[in-house]
């Protein structure tokens, strides 16, 4: 059985600040980093290969550079990387990239049997959470979101028990395989690579994959293929605070008035 | 042939074959460890083995170091008495009395005066083991008060009144002239009015001399008084610069990284374990062990020997051995919690009498762990991906390195232009203390007249945390990086302000071919001190009483001690008291080595115990001149409820004695 992890290469928000004057992102000279959710979903299928001996394969949708991320999968173990790359593909929504990817694991399906795509719940530059479910859907797989847990999963039965983190509780569901799953930080610990594995990523082959491999129709994919589109992008203007008390000479007094301002504007439960 | 000298001979031969042949399956062994260069600069290493082995330097630091001393001397001069007992033994015919007459008096003289001092000193070792015993004579494994101990303590003393009863004897026999041997000529006129003892007490004397002797030399090889075979040329093998950087491992496919099994120790690092003899010193000195941590440096070199004989055998074979080093329980193996306590302080490599290098040990199987085995205290996976990712341990922008500046007339470092390229590193850039202490250091050196500038955001991480870590792999990838932009930038002379970016830019960059002149502020400030650039003629006492903590990194790791106590001495016109631990024996803040980026769950908090010492001093202040030190003091302090103790890095004192007189 194949375990497709996606993951996707987004730019370290940390270190994003958006252009006051044009409202855009400044891209220039800011790193990329793995989609921190990503590193999560790469770890779990790694721990299926660890338990079941099923192979993993990582794919990417990206620019030619975004091949560093699957290096960084190929290094903790996943055994294929492949990465979605080509003009067609790009400016595209949740809806054209999701199509990207399930065609793309729709071929390696042809090779293999796919029983698990995993995901990060959400990529932290577009905060959407859309790429999971629009993938699941188009493969028809079951699709369980927000898993912080995976109690069971039977291959022979062909079905998985997981649990879901809501929103103030628990959920404990199971589904039939192939399955789609979207993860969350509380998941696990992802491991760091070993240097043996480092050096062997290296020199890895990264698949590149273009829309002759893929064969999808241009219109609906890439900027042609997405309904949504970015209209602006801008920081939210901050209410300019205020200084309580002196909390240089009188910090006492000056936690007493933040204490009361907190209760005040019901901020603090008592 | 006698009987006597037939039986004393076929002993004499079995002791040595016996002796021979242990002391080549254990030595042996050395040649499963890795290679290391030790042989070079003869010459310096005979004046360093001259210091420490036969000086005895470091033995003698503590007072009972004495008592080892009239032992160690004792033993040198006795070497002789005891070759000729044994020659005489096979050869009656040959013995010390064929010198000249002079020489002959003076050795007897020397072997009767010494082996009563020997006498003294066996005596007090037995005190100090039975009566007043210090705690840092036992380990886990290794007790003081253990029957080995005590076996060799009695060797000493049997072998000592052996001596006296036999020369005793001869000398009641009139076959010895009295006037040379005073102790001996009291036994014998002892004898003399017990006639009737003389020859049971000569005979028993020279055999329970000859058995000690066989004893000794069967029993050495397998005891931890091997040291006596080990010391001294380990103190020729040692390290020539103190060791405050690791060696470079080589990154290639199918390398093996790190120590993971005892093996993968160099033959100096198992050399080092025979040559330890339990004395317990380092363990003493050990800011870990003080505090209860699992780790015990005494015992990371035990660990070594001990699996080094246990897994013996399967080397001979071509194996690996079955008791693990790392990770295992019991005897001959090292907790992984010991491995990661350590605060790479190096109190214990400073308190060796005999120079075993223990720290150096510890990252080595740091790296295996990491490297190797990706297993590391979870704290650090966070360190090691911001470092990577964003080249601080924090995980902040690279892009709010320069921040500190904020209205300050602050200039980037131009090759040519600038004199100096002001290192800031991470804690001086981020942590919001630390940036306090920049721009007093950035106020002192403009008042000076210096020339300098900075990096900014181009300034890097310079990897030490990793490296004491034994993230070996992402530490070179920063080194070369680092490497790269000073040479790009013309970067010549360095000033940091944090001491383990001064170790790390100086000692550590030196192995990728990088020379810089680094130095630490408080060395560049005390030289402008005393050529005068800085001047301060008002005193500031305003801070009170200042207690001075020694840095490791600074300290005993860059041996500078003078120049941080001199920018205190200049801005206050007073010298800081000194904790009892200070200078070379300074106590760990509990940060190095990358504990600052890690929990400390087990025993005592190092910083509560390093505040406390400081406490005692009743300060008003307590000086610092590293961040990881100020973190760590001034967390301790709020911990001990001492928040009126302040804490500032001494080059902060200097610029607040600088703004008072501007003022």
């Amino acid at each position: 059985m194949l375990v497709v992890v996606c993951v996707k290469q987004v730019p370290d928000t940390t270190q994003v600040q958006i252009d006051p004057v044009t409202n855009t992102l400044i891209r220039e000279g800011v790193p990329f980093i793995v989609n921190p959710y990503d590193t999560h979903a790469v770890e779990e299928a790694l721990r299926f290969k660890d338990r079941f001996g099923c192979r993993v394969a990582a794919i990417s949708m990206g620019p030619p550079n975004a091949e560093a991320t699957l290096r960084k999968a190929l290094a903790q173990g996943v055994d294929r990387a492949v990465l979605l790359s080509d003009r067609s593909f790009g400016g595209a929504d949740t809806l054209a990239t999701s199509k990207v990817l399930a065609a793309a694991i729709e071929k390696l399906a042809k090779e293999e049997e796919v029983g698990v795509v995993i995901c990060g719940k959400q990529t932290i530059d577009g905060d959407t959470a859309q790429v999971g479910p629009g993938i699941a859907t188009r493969l028809n797989f079951s699709q369980l979101t927000l898993v912080d847990r995976v109690d069971e999963l039977d291959l022979s039965g062909k079905k998985i028990r997981v649990s879901r983190k809501l929103e103030g509780r628990h959920e404990h569901v199971e589904a039939p395989l192939p399955v789609l799953l979207t993860v969350v930080r509380e998941l696990n610990r992802p491991r760091y690579p070993t240097v043996a594995m480092r050096l062997e990523s290296a020199d890895a082959q990264v698949e590149v994959w273009d829309n002759k491999v893929l064969q999808l129709d241009v219109n609906g994919i890439g900027l042609k293929g997405s309904p949504t589109w970015v209209s602006r992008i801008f920081s939210p203007e901050r209410a300019k605070g205020e200084m309580l008390g002196d909390g240089a000479h009188d910090p006492e007094g000056a936690a007493q008035l933040l204490i009361d301002k907190m209760l005040e504007k019901d901020l603090l439960a008592l | 042939m006698m009987p006597q000298t037939a039986i004393f001979t076929t002993l004499l031969v079995a002791s040595l074959l016996f002796f021979c042949w242990s002391v080549y399956r254990r030595f042996s062994l050395l040649c499963y460890g890795q290679p290391e260069e030790r042989l070079d600069q003869p010459a310096r290493r005979l004046a360093e083995m001259f210091l420490y082995a036969f000086a005895q330097l470091r033995v003698l630091r503590k007072p009972f170091g004495l008592n080892h001393f009239v032992i160690f001397w004792s033993f040198m001069i006795l070497a002789l008495a005891n070759g000729e007992f044994l020659v005489n033994g096979v050869f009656p015919s040959v013995s010390l009395a064929l010198l000249p007459e002079g020489v002959h008096r003076a050795l007897l003289l020397a072997f009767d005066a010494v082996s009563l001092l020997t006498l003294f000193a066996i005596a007090f070792s037995f005190i100090r083991r039975l009566v007043v015993k210090p705690p840092h004579l036992d380990s886990l494994y290794v007790k003081g008060r253990s029957p080995e101990a005590f076996l060799i303590l009695s060797f000493i003393a049997l072998l000592m009144l052996a001596y006296f009863g036999l020369h005793g004897s001869l000398i009641a026999l009139g076959m010895e002239d009295p006037s040379a041997m005073p102790v001996s000529s009291l036994v014998g006129s002892w004898l003399s009015s017990h006639p009737d003892l003389i020859p049971a007490l000569r005979n028993v004397s020279w055999w329970l001399h000859a058995f000690v002797l066989f004893a000794f030399i069967c029993f050495l090889p397998h005891s931890k008084h091997m040291h006596i075979l080990t010391a001294i040329p380990n103190c020729y093998f040692g390290a020539l610069a103190w060791p405050a950087t690791q060696p470079r491992e080589k990154f290639e496919k199918g390398a093996v990284y790190g120590v993971g099994t005892v093996e993968r120790f160099t033959w100096k690092d198992l050399f080092d374990s025979f040559t330890c003899t339990e004395c317990g010193r380092c363990q003493a000195a050990c800011p870990a062990t003080i505090t209860g941590k699992a780790l015990n440096p005494r015992q990371i070199v035990h660990a070594i020997k001990t699996n080094l004989l246990e897994n013996g055998d399967a080397l001979r074979e071509g194996r690996s051995g079955t008791l693990p080093l790392i990770g295992a329980e019991g005897e001959g193996t090292n907790t992984e919690d010991a491995i990661w306590s350590c605060t790479t302080c190096g109190a214990c490599m400073e308190a060796c009498p005999v120079l075993i290098e223990q720290m150096p040990k510890i990252v080595k199987m740091r790296r295996h762990l990491v490297e190797t085995e990706s297993r590391f205290p979870e704290e650090l996976l966070n360190l090691f991906e911001n470092m990577e990712q964003r080249s601080n341990p924090w995980g902040i922008a690279p892009g709010e390195r320069a921040k500190w500046v904020s209205t300050l007339p602050v200039k980037p470092f131009v090759a040519g232009e600038t004199e100096y390229l002001l290192y800031v590193g991470c804690a001086g850039s981020f942590d919001s203390r630390a940036k306090q202490v920049t721009v007093a250091l950035a106020t002192v050196l403009n008042a000076a007249g210096i020339s300098w500038g900075i990096l900014g955001k181009d300034e890097k991480c310079c990897g030490d945390s990793l490296r004491r870590l034994g993230n070996e792999y992402l530490f070179e990838k920063m080194a070369l990086e680092n490497v790269e932009l000073f040479r790009q930038r013309g970067v010549t002379k360095v000033i940091t302000l944090c001491p383990h970016c001064l170790t790390t830019l100086k000692n550590d960059y030196r192995q990728y071919g990088l020379e810089l002149e680094v130095v630490h502020q408080s060395e560049l400030i005390a030289d402008l001190i005393r050529s005068g650039r800085i001047k301060l003629d008002k005193k500031d006492d305003s801070l009170g009483k200042i207690a001075y903590h020694d840095p490791c990194y600074l300290g005993r790791h860059n041996d500078i001690f003078e120049a941080p106590r001199t920018l205190v001495q200049a801005a206050t016109g007073v010298a800081p008291v000194e904790t009892e631990r200070h200078g070379r024996n300074s106590f760990c803040c509990g940060a190095g080595g990358g504990r600052m980026w890690m929990e400390e769950f087990t025993g005592e908090r190092v910083n509560h115990a390093r505040v406390d010492e400081l406490l005692a001093q009743k300060p008003d202040t307590i000086c610092v001149a590293c961040p990881y030190c100020m973190t760590m003091m001034e967390d301790g302090l709020k911990d001990k409820g001492a928040g009126q103790v302040r804490v500032r890095d001494v080059v902060e004192v200097l610029a607040e004695g600088l703004l008072r007189k501007n003022a």
